[in-house]
């Protein structure tokens, strides 16, 4: 049996790498890519304590979150199209239209 | 009597009518504006009436209350109507003459432009007037106060394309405001004293206290006086009537003569109880009504717009019904009041009649000879003209009588007072007679080579000219019949009305003053025995010194026509001064207006409102501007620096979190 404190370790790492990609990277999907990595990073938290608290809602509330990446996935690959073609170009720092 | 009276529906109806007519009349065809106007002041009429038959039966004073409306603390002001006597009284002349102006005005006003507005103005002067009557404490009568001040406003400047009716009807309001910023001191003085602004409770504390003399009273008494000079015209606050005139005829005749101006005289009457605690207030008004009765009589001499003579007049006629006040004669004060309604308004109906007829001219020198031409008009006039000036029977002999003879048994100075009355009935009669001989009588001068000769202005002489065109075209004529309508039936008022009250020196009961004596008290007595006598000779004396003014006019304005001319150049100072009003207009105006224009405009308007209003709003503007400016560079639309900030945020809440400041996050 593995101790949760690993499982934790893991995880925060997983999401530290997540943030620290988000920031760093310019590419939409990458940007994209490293959320979803902090959204499993957040449901592998969730699996960990289900396990260790032998309680099942934290793995429901998993399937939640991966309802909702999905759907996610869905909306924010559209947008990235629809940015692609107008605009040809992947690089964040290029979209800045939401200032004043 | 068992059951309400329903005195809430007297003033609510000409409200209701004001509502319809003010807001929707524009759309409505002019019959139903006229049908809606008037049947809203006849239903107070028919009401008032019924209550008058009813009379008898009533327990006074009858209370209706019909709300709370302020309840402070131990402080409480109520919607609370009041009939009592004096009530009465007001009532049936309000509804009584308004309802006959207001049939006056139908044919008056038929052709004018905003024919809905005028009616609605109409009403909700009647709503206001009809409140202040009504009311039953100070407060609610300051609103009818307020009420009547604004309706007048509007009705002055009803021809609001003329600029003269605009700055009439601005003076008007502010020279009313002044007097009620008296009435307003005495109203939060009766607050600070007696708790309580109801009439009855007001009162029955100073009865309950008969060591209150002067003081606080005095105060109390002398800013309700303050207020009442100024909706009542007198000095020195007089100035706003006579430029009153600029509205049309009806509303002189209602609210510039009839109603409205005697709401002071109606006030004092009312709280006559103050005012009898304190001799020197009521000498004030002694004075005050003296003074005013005399100057405004002068001034009228040598008016030539008809309607400013009679605007005169009634500041001279509300002058005696103060010097009755001001003599404790208080019913003597409502009893010429009533004949003052009936023959003032029949006086400006009367030469509203003449103005229509001729076209719009208000110029006395040139018309002349109407008396065949408009005999109705004529022969109504006349009986209103012998009214006023009080020879008898006409109304005006019993009440200026009545109040001469008060005057004179007075016991503080009431020799005065009687000889400033007494000579202004002389007056009275000359600018009167003077009026009637120069409208009604001799030829018309309209088109004549006289007024060249007098050396009257040029404007005048082609005002005649016009006059001559208006009779040319359509010949001058009686009014109709919903003119003459009102006007016959005020003459009928005008000559009999003064027999509600003939004294019992003249075999009557005075009516009036009895009626009236459970409300006003029964005034001064004589002293025992020489009282018929003396009131005899008395009125006697008036009416010589008023055929006095008869004869010196048909001197004047019929045997030696060219005579008043030569007088104004031989009296030329006398006849400057009182032509000119004494200057009080440019006095004020170079006194208080001059003064108050540059204060506004460079002190309050340049300095504090440019710089420190308008400054701090400016300064929080730009403050937050600059603050924006700064802030702003945070929301640059860089995706990855909001992360940043978020990122940031996350970490600060954990590192917190983290050293222990989480009391606000445990869970149990």
């Amino acid at each position: 049996m593995v101790p949760i404190v690993y499982y934790l370790i893991l995880s925060a790492i997983l999401f530290s790498i997540g943030v620290a990609a988000f920031l760093i990277k310019r590419n939409i999907i990458s940007v994209f890519m490293s959320i979803e990595l902090m959204l499993n990073a957040v449901n592998l938290t969730f699996i960990a304590f289900a396990n260790h608290w032998h309680q099942v809602s934290g793995q429901i509330f998993v399937f939640f979150v991966m309802v909702v990446a999905a759907a996610e996935a869905a909306v924010g690959l559209a947008i990235i199209i629809a940015i692609f073609r107008t605009r040809s170009t992947l690089n964040v720092d290029q979209i800045d239209l939401m200032k004043l | 009597m068992t059951g309400s009276l329903n005195l809430w529906l007297i003033p609510l109806v000409p409200f209701a009518g004001f509502l319809v007519n003010g807001l929707i009349g524009r759309k409505l065809p002019k019959l139903l504006v006229t049908a809606i106007a008037l049947i809203c002041t006849l239903i107070p009429f028919l009401l008032v009436a019924k209550i008058w038959l009813e009379f008898s039966s009533v327990t006074t004073p009858y209370i209706e209350h019909l709300g709370t409306w302020i309840w402070t603390g131990a402080f409480h002001a109520d919607f609370d109507l009041q009939l009592d006597q004096l009530t009465m009284v007001m009532l049936l002349v309000v509804t009584g003459v308004g309802f006959l102006i207001h049939i006056y005005s139908v044919g008056y006003m038929a052709h004018e432009e905003g024919y809905w507005r005028f009616f609605a103005y109409l009403n909700l002067f009647m709503f206001f007037m009809l409140t202040l009557v009504l009311s039953e404490n100070f407060l609610l009568m300051f609103v009818g106060w307020e009420g009547v001040g604004l309706a007048s406003y509007l009705l002055i400047g009803f021809y609001f394309l003329k600029d003269s009716a605009v700055r009439a009807g601005i003076k008007a309001f502010v020279v009313n405001r002044i007097g009620d910023f008296g009435f307003l001191i005495a109203l939060f003085l009766l607050i600070a004293h007696f708790g309580t602004l109801d009439y009855r409770e007001v009162f029955s504390q100073i009865a309950q206290h008969p060591e209150w003399q002067g003081g606080i009273l005095t105060a109390i008494a002398l800013f309700l006086v303050l207020g009442a000079t100024g909706k009542s015209a007198q000095i020195p606050l007089y100035v706003w009537l006579p430029d009153a005139m600029e509205g049309p005829t009806p509303v002189s005749a209602l609210i510039h003569a009839a109603t409205m101006v005697t709401a002071g005289v109606y006030m004092v009457s009312r709280t006559h109880i103050i005012f009898d605690r304190s001799p020197f207030a009521l000498s004030t008004v002694a004075i005050i009504g003296a003074a005013t009765c005399f100057f405004a009589a002068t001034m009228g001499l040598v008016q030539t717009d008809i309607k400013r003579v009679l605007a005169y007049s009634t500041v001279s006629q509300l002058g005696y019904m103060f010097l009755a006040c001001g003599v404790a004669a208080y019913s003597s004060a409502i009893f010429h009041l009533v004949t003052h309604a009936f023959f003032k308004a029949l006086l400006f109906l009367a030469a509203g009649a003449v103005i229509h007829s001729l076209g719009g001219q208000q110029d006395m020198r040139v018309m002349g000879g109407l008396r065949k031409k408009m005999p109705v008009t004529f022969w109504t006039m006349t009986a209103a003209v012998f009214a006023i000036c009080g020879f008898p029977p006409f109304a005006g002999f019993f009440s200026k009588d009545d109040i001469l003879y008060h005057a004179f048994i007075s016991p503080n100075g009431g020799k005065i007072l009687w000889f400033v009355g007494w000579v202004t009935a002389g007056l009275t009669s000359f600018y009167m007679f003077r009026l009637w001989y120069l409208t009604f009588l001799g030829e018309s001068r309209a088109d004549s080579h006289e007024l060249a000769e007098q050396g009257a202005p040029v404007h005048v002489r082609s005002d005649s000219k016009l006059v001559s065109e208006a009779e040319h075209a359509h010949g001058v004529h009686d009014s109709p019949w919903v003119m003459l309508g009102p006007l016959v039936i005020l003459a009928i008022l005008a000559t009999i009305g003064g027999f509600i009250g003939v004294p019992a020196a003249m075999g009557g009961h005075d009516e009036i003053g009895h009626f009236l004596e459970p409300v006003v008290g029964s005034g001064p007595r004589a002293p025992v025995g020489e009282s018929s006598g003396l009131e005899l000779a008395l009125s006697a004396s008036v009416v010589l010194i008023g055929l006095l003014g008869l004869l010196v006019v048909h001197i004047l304005y019929k045997v030696k026509p060219d005579l008043p001319h030569k007088l104004a150049t031989r009296l030329h100072g006398f006849y400057n001064l009182v032509v000119h009003k004494y200057w009080v207009d440019q006095i004020y105006g170079a006194l208080i207006v001059t003064p108050l224009l540059l204060i506004s405009r460079y002190l309050l308007k340049g300095l504090f409102d440019r710089g420190v209003i308008d400054g701090a709003g400016f300064a929080a503007g730009a403050t937050a501007q600059g603050f924006g400016a700064i802030v702003q560079r945070v929301q640059s639309g860089n995706i990855r620096s909001y992360a940043g900030w978020l990122a940031l945020g996350a970490a600060v809440l954990l590192i917190a979190s983290y050293f222990g400041y989480t009391a606000h996050f445990s869970p149990q």
